[in-house]
């Protein structure tokens, strides 16, 4: 088993979501981490919030961001175990971020 | 196994969306109305919290005292933190040990308890019903903090953009605001008239679910199953469980009965004479039946009395012929003396025409007194039609259903009333 980190990138926008949307999306994220968990395969996961500072260069100049649109923010992630790339490409198949137009990208830790 | 892993994880439907109600009610009444986004916020906020915590641990056995439990602590940050940047009014007695650090603790803990906060949420509906606001910002407001709607969802409910929504979100808070309303439950004095408007505000939002086939399916019956909880929260009240509330509770249970016979399941609709009968709901019946005995109490006779009278008589009747026409047309004699309106002799017209056949009927038609506001309306043109083809006179009918046609905004009974209209040529 190796270890793989899935970025999740837009998607449901929770500051402007409804209670009813979160509620759903909520049981939804937590059968998917539920049965990954079951399986063995889930490692640790956190969503994280808008508030971002980037630094940058030598002179470390603060900016809130180099990203266009929300979009492109990452919101969250899910570490998790896989056999190879393919098999966590077939993990994160499930994830429930599509319902609302999200991104997945899945990386290798490095061993 | 994994089925039982799966109904662990679910939480009851509508969870968050209720469980936001009754926060932004309670948290009102701490920040004051005219914090009232401030409590909406931190309502979105806890939610997000939850979101967070539970999708990663396990849902709490008490999901909403959980809640409600972040919900103080965020609260109780904001006091301490904008002490003083924002300015909270903890002069009412209730409030008043928030402004003493001996019991400000305790009295933050003791806002949460459920018979209080249903008080507050009754505080909040007599609120949003202010008789200055107007109706269709009452609903806005209703469905929005008691309810638990997003702008959006209401948008998509009401078939308006969510601009309009926000507009008259906003417009009714600034009114809140400027006229410093109070959230109380009304006086003896006032109980009666005020709770008539939320009464009216009830009915008016069980008719937006109820008709407007236009709208999608999930929000029609929600907004039904919503104005159906608002009623009830009255009735578990004492104090405000007043005859005319049972009366409309009973009216709305008999009109919901049929809910599922309207609409075919591709939405076409099916007219109240060809309605499945079987697949009435007889439980609903039944409840208004109950509610109907209770609201029997009292010497006034509202509105909601009379039109639960008219809907049982069709609740009972075996098949539409068997209906007792007779006796429902005196129920809407007495309807139309009491309460008197251009839709009530509209619906009128057309029991006249059961009763004593199409000429009467189109006198009755005629003779509605505020005709201007049926020129507008779809359904006085489509009973026209109607008379005039059970009068024989064919074109007339067409021009009437083409009128209604225009007139709807709904695709289900444009179909309809376009098959009329082909059926006639």
């Amino acid at each position: 088993m190796k270890e793989y980190v899935l970025l999740f990138r837009g998607g449901l926008d929770f500051q402007n979501a409804s209670a009813e949307q979160l509620q759903k999306a909520m049981e939804k994220w937590k059968n998917w981490i539920d049965e990954l968990a079951k399986a063995g395969k889930f490692s640790s996961g956190q969503r994280l919030n808008k508030n971002a500072m980037v630094m940058t260069g030598t002179n470390r100049q603060l900016s809130d961001g180099p990203y266009a649109e929300g979009k492109e923010i990452v919101g969250g992630f899910v570490a998790i175990k896989a056999v190879d790339i393919d098999n966590a490409v077939e993990i994160a198949n499930g994830c429930p971020i599509f319902d609302h137009n999200g991104i997945v990208e899945v990386r290798e830790v490095a061993s | 196994m994994e089925q039982s892993q799966r109904n662990i994880s679910k939480l009851v439907d509508h969870l968050f969306r209720h469980e936001a109600g009754k926060m932004v009610s309670v948290l009102t009444k701490i920040f004051g109305i005219e914090n009232l986004q401030t409590a909406e916020d931190v309502v979105q906020d806890t939610l997000l919290h939850a979101f967070q915590v539970w999708t990663t641990d396990s849902i709490p056995d008490n999901p909403s005292g959980w809640l409600f439990r972040v919900a103080k602590n965020k609260a109780i940050n904001i006091i301490k933190r904008n002490h003083h940047s924002i300015s909270f009014d903890f002069s009412d007695k209730e409030l008043l040990p928030l402004t003493s650090n001996y019991s400000f603790d305790a009295t933050m803990d003791s806002f949460w308890k459920e018979e209080l906060v249903k008080d507050d949420m009754l505080r909040m509906m007599y609120a949003c019903c202010h008789p200055a606001i107007s109706e269709e910002n009452q609903v806005t407001l209703i469905l929005k903090l008691l309810c638990g709607f997003s702008t959006a969802e209401i948008a998509k409910a009401f078939i308006t953009n969510e601009d309009t929504i926000s507009k008259r979100l906003y417009r009714t808070k600034e009114f809140f605001r400027n006229e410093r309303i109070k959230l109380v439950i009304p006086s003896i004095a006032e109980l009666k008239n005020r709770t008539e408007v939320v009464l009216n505000a009830i009915y008016l939002l069980f008719n937006e679910g109820y008709n407007s086939t236009h709208t999608e399916e999930l929000i029609r019956i929600e907004v039904i199953n919503e104005a159906m909880l608002l009623c009830k929260m009255l009735l578990a009240n004492e104090y405000t469980q007043l005859p005319e509330v049972y009366a409309l509770m009973a009216l709305m249970c008999f009109h919901s009965s049929r809910t599922e016979s309207r609409q075919t399941s591709e939405g076409t609709i099916v007219l109240l004479a060809d309605q499945d009968r079987t697949k009435w709901n007889y439980q609903s019946i039944t409840d208004g039946n109950t509610y109907m005995q209770l609201a029997a109490s009292g010497n006034s006779i509202s509105r909601y009395h009379i039109e639960a009278a008219i809907a049982y008589e069709h609740c009972i009747a075996k098949s539409f012929d068997a209906t007792d026409w007779g006796k429902i047309l005196s129920y809407y004699n007495l309807l139309c003396l009491h309460y008197s309106s251009p839709i009530a002799e509209l619906n009128k017209a057309v029991v006249i025409m059961q009763v004593s056949g199409v000429e009467a009927a189109i006198t009755a038609l005629g003779n509605i007194t505020d005709k201007n506001k049926m020129e507008t309306f779809y359904l006085y043109h489509a009973i026209w039609g109607t008379l005039q083809i059970q009068a024989g006179n064919r074109i007339a009918a067409k021009g009437c259903f083409e009128r209604a046609v225009e007139l709807t905004q709904s695709v289900a009974e444009k179909n309809m009333l376009n098959e009329k209209i082909r059926m006639l040529v």
